[in-house]
């Protein structure tokens, strides 16, 4: 089969299996949207921002554990991506993103839309590509999605020059079923001798914690991680990135941990003497002080990826592989072991660790005439049964999604937690929709955020995409204004917006529903009209109370055992808001 | 302590924007750093110079063979070697220097490779710290121009850094 470049891109897409390509035409990709035109079976979403492409692309990815693929013009069109690119590689998401490039004769005479694409995300991919030869790109577009995909999977950057799609030049076609890379070889199962090692450990430990992260979502381990905490008996802690990895309605699970973790995580973690890290990467919202992490564990840690072993935090145990492969080679050990873990020393951790639960971390004032947030999102949970599809954005209504909204189930709880990009919730919300039609995607977000992808309502009209939009809306920038109260004698520098739109106006002239709720006993019922109207993308902007603040807090450059508790009465501090 | 990293690398254009990108992104310090072809022509072979702790040597070397571009790594450091660092040196001669000056490269084992009526190019390997000795064993003001290629370096024995 003969093709030209701009039909080999495409269908090197159908053969890889993609079923939604999010992006935005431009000069330099017009062959290849041409090229999209004459063929249906990949659809092509058209976002209103490549940032919104890359997120949605991210969404439909985190959710689905298939690769993302995004389609961007050169210039503009490929800076845009950028930021989407970048937060797709701090929580390690696959992701194909295809940029158009100015014609390679031009590069690099400053050529109208040029700009070095792969230099700039050099620092921010896993991998990237310059086509220079159409004989060549297949194979290339073959060996982006295998790295984006295999190993600690992340975003791979093909970058295309137009002329490579020239429709004039047709060069036999095969889209290689494999490929290798020689330098490239990420490990799978674990090292035996380690892996004894670990489980010998473990079946010893009298204060054990299991800490798993974003690795077990990504690494489709969640049946085995649950099957190792049961068969242990052992308390489980989930990072940010890892909800949902646990069933957190079960019994052992702790909460999450970290800055705003909860005590009793924190606690656990902080006098443990042994914790078995699973696919979790001491990020520093984890660990707090690194002076005073868990000053009496030995630790085990699991990760594919060996440079995210003993990065911030020595541990005495390595183990290199997927988590998958390692927990159920570990399972066979521990099961096949004469020892088993001492029964009297976990019914004392159990008491201690319930005697932290008891201090009810969580707790808020649940009689406020004000509108709290925790409690618009315990009422989404029991809307929505706690089987939504929840995206969030950044700061602090994503804090109380991961805190009130207890994730049973991988691949439900989408945010961005390594890079923390604002604006990431509505085009994920999409991305999500789109792969699951049926499911119930929510969006839950803040005035700040939303307003940083707003345009993407569009997209989801367009598209038929309804998701439901939760806007706790405190007309700050709350999590600013929080570290300002705490840190700054509360001098709110411009975390203030006094412009804030008229969502629900502005919800309406996209196309979709507006509400407005601004009385706690509203809330409940403004939801179930919301989730009931299946086919249409609902906004509830919930005007909340302005004060409230994220709790617990492990503050910046202090240790698990150092947290800010609410005050006792359970009430948020009452300052006066400027 | 002072490591040197050798590294076998695609020969690919980017390939060395890579390994020096991961250097100023992660805030590794780079000595020195040479490159060129080896005798298969799609790899490279990478020389780098680089202080720090085991621990920081440890990350770097992990975040070099992360790089999809690095097929192989040694660090040179860690086994019996030999480094050799090429020298050139322009040095200004007067009637008067002339003599101590070649006797001086002689005694390096050096060579003098172009004469002028007022200057001598001199050529010395050998290991960093002796071309560090010849440097300071001549006259400061004479010396027009030193060129180095920073070091470069292999293990003793059978031992090598192939394929």
């Amino acid at each position: 089969m003969e093709l030209n470049g701009a039909q080999i891109v495409i269908q090197s897409l159908k053969d890889e299996g993609v079923e939604y390509i999010f992006g935005y035409p431009g000069g330099a990709v017009l062959h290849l949207y041409d090229a999209l035109f004459q063929q249906d079976e990949v659809k092509h979403i058209l976002v209103r921002h490549e940032q919104g492409a890359t997120h949605a692309a991210d969404g439909y990815a985190r959710a689905t554990g298939k690769p993302g693929v995004v389609l961007v013009t050169s210039g503009p069109g490929a800076t845009n991506a950028v930021t989407g690119i970048a937060t797709a590689y701090m929580d390690s998401i696959p992701m194909v993103v295809i940029s158009g490039q100015v014609p390679l004769p031009v590069i690099g005479s400053d050529a109208f839309q040029e700009v070095d694409m792969v230099g700039i995300t050099r620092p921010c991919v896993k991998h990237n590509f310059l086509v220079k030869d159409v004989n060549k790109l297949a194979e290339t577009i073959k060996k982006a999605f295998y790295v984006a995909t295999t190993g600690r999977p992340g975003p791979v950057v093909v970058d295309v020059p137009k002329d490579i799609t020239d429709p004039r030049i047709k060069v036999p076609y095969k889209y290689p079923k494999k490929v290798s890379i020689r330098s490239y070889n990420p490990a799978v199962s674990g090292h035996k001798g380690q892996i004894k090692k670990a489980v010998d450990l473990l079946l010893t430990a009298q204060k054990p914690i299991i800490y798993s992260g974003g690795g077990v979502v990504l690494g489709e381990a969640s049946k085995e991680l649950t099957e190792f905490a049961h068969t242990l008996g052992f308390p489980i802690t989930n990072t940010l990135m890892g909800l949902g990895a646990y069933p957190a309605t079960d019994k052992q699970f702790v909460g999450m941990l970290g800055m705003h973790g909860t005590y009793e995580a924190n606690m656990a973690m902080h006098d443990s003497d042994v914790i078995i890290a699973i696919g979790a990467r001491f990020d520093d919202r984890v660990t707090g002080k690194l002076d005073e992490f868990c000053p009496h564990a030995q630790i085990i840690h699991i990760d594919v990826d060996p440079a995210s072993i003993s990065k911030t935090v020595k541990v005495a145990i390595p183990i290199v592989g997927e988590v998958k492969p390692v927990l159920e080679q570990m399972l066979e050990m521990i099961r096949e072991s004469k020892k088993k873990p001492s029964k009297k020393a976990l019914e004392s951790w159990w008491k201690q660790i319930d005697q932290w639960r008891a201090v009810k971390c969580m707790e808020y004032d649940r009689s406020s005439q004000l509108i709290k947030p925790q409690y618009v999102i315990e009422q989404l949970y029991e809307v929505t049964k706690g089987e939504a599809y929840v995206t969030s954005d950044v700061g602090q209504h994503q804090m109380w999604a991961a805190q009130y909204y207890p994730f049973d189930k991988p691949r439900h709880w989408i945010n961005s937690g390594g890079l923390g990009t604002m604006g990431f919730g509505l085009p994920a919300a999409i991305g999500v929709k789109l792969a699951f039609p049926d499911s119930d995607v929510a969006c839950v977000t803040g005035d700040g955020s939303i307003q940083m992808c707003i345009q993407e309502l569009s997209t989801a009209l367009q598209y038929n995409a309804p998701v439901k939009i939760i806007n706790l809306n405190n007309s700050y920038l709350g999590m600013v204004r929080q570290w300002q109260e705490f840190s700054y004698e509360s001098r709110y520098s411009h975390s203030y917006m006094d412009t804030i739109p008229d969502f629900v106006k502005l919800t309406e002239a996209y196309g979709h529903v507006g509400m407005r709720i601004d009385k706690p006993e509203d809330v409940r019922p403004a939801l179930e009209e919301a989730f009931a109207m299946k086919d249409r993308t609902v906004f509830l902007d919930i005007l909340t109370d302005r004060t409230e603040n994220v709790y617990p807090m492990i503050e910046a450059g202090k240790a698990h055992n150092d947290m800010t508790l609410r005050v006792a009465d359970g009430t948020s501090t009452d300052r006066e808001l400027a | 302590m002072r490591h040197i990293i050798s590294i076998l690398i695609e020969n690919e254009s980017g390939a060395l924007s890579r390994v020096a990108g991961l250097f100023s992104a992660r805030g590794y310090n780079i000595e020195s750093l040479t490159v060129a072809p080896t005798e298969d022509p799609s790899l490279s072979r990478m020389t780098l110079v680089t202080r720090g702790s085991d621990d920081i040597i440890e990350q770097i070397t992990k975040q070099l063979n992360k790089l999809i571009d690095v097929v192989k790594l040694i660090d040179l450091v860690e086994s019996v070697h030999i480094e050799r660092e090429l020298m050139m040196v322009k040095i200004r001669t007067t009637e008067h220097t002339r003599e101590e000056i070649r006797g001086m490269a002689d005694i390096f084992r050096g060579k003098i490779i172009d004469v002028t009526p007022t200057t001598y190019v001199v050529e010395m390997t050998g290991p960093s710290s002796k071309l560090d000795a010849f440097i300071a064993a001549i006259d400061g003001d004479s010396i027009i121009e030193v060129v180095r290629s920073g070091p470069t370096g292999i293990s003793r024995g059978e031992k090598g850094l192939h394929l």
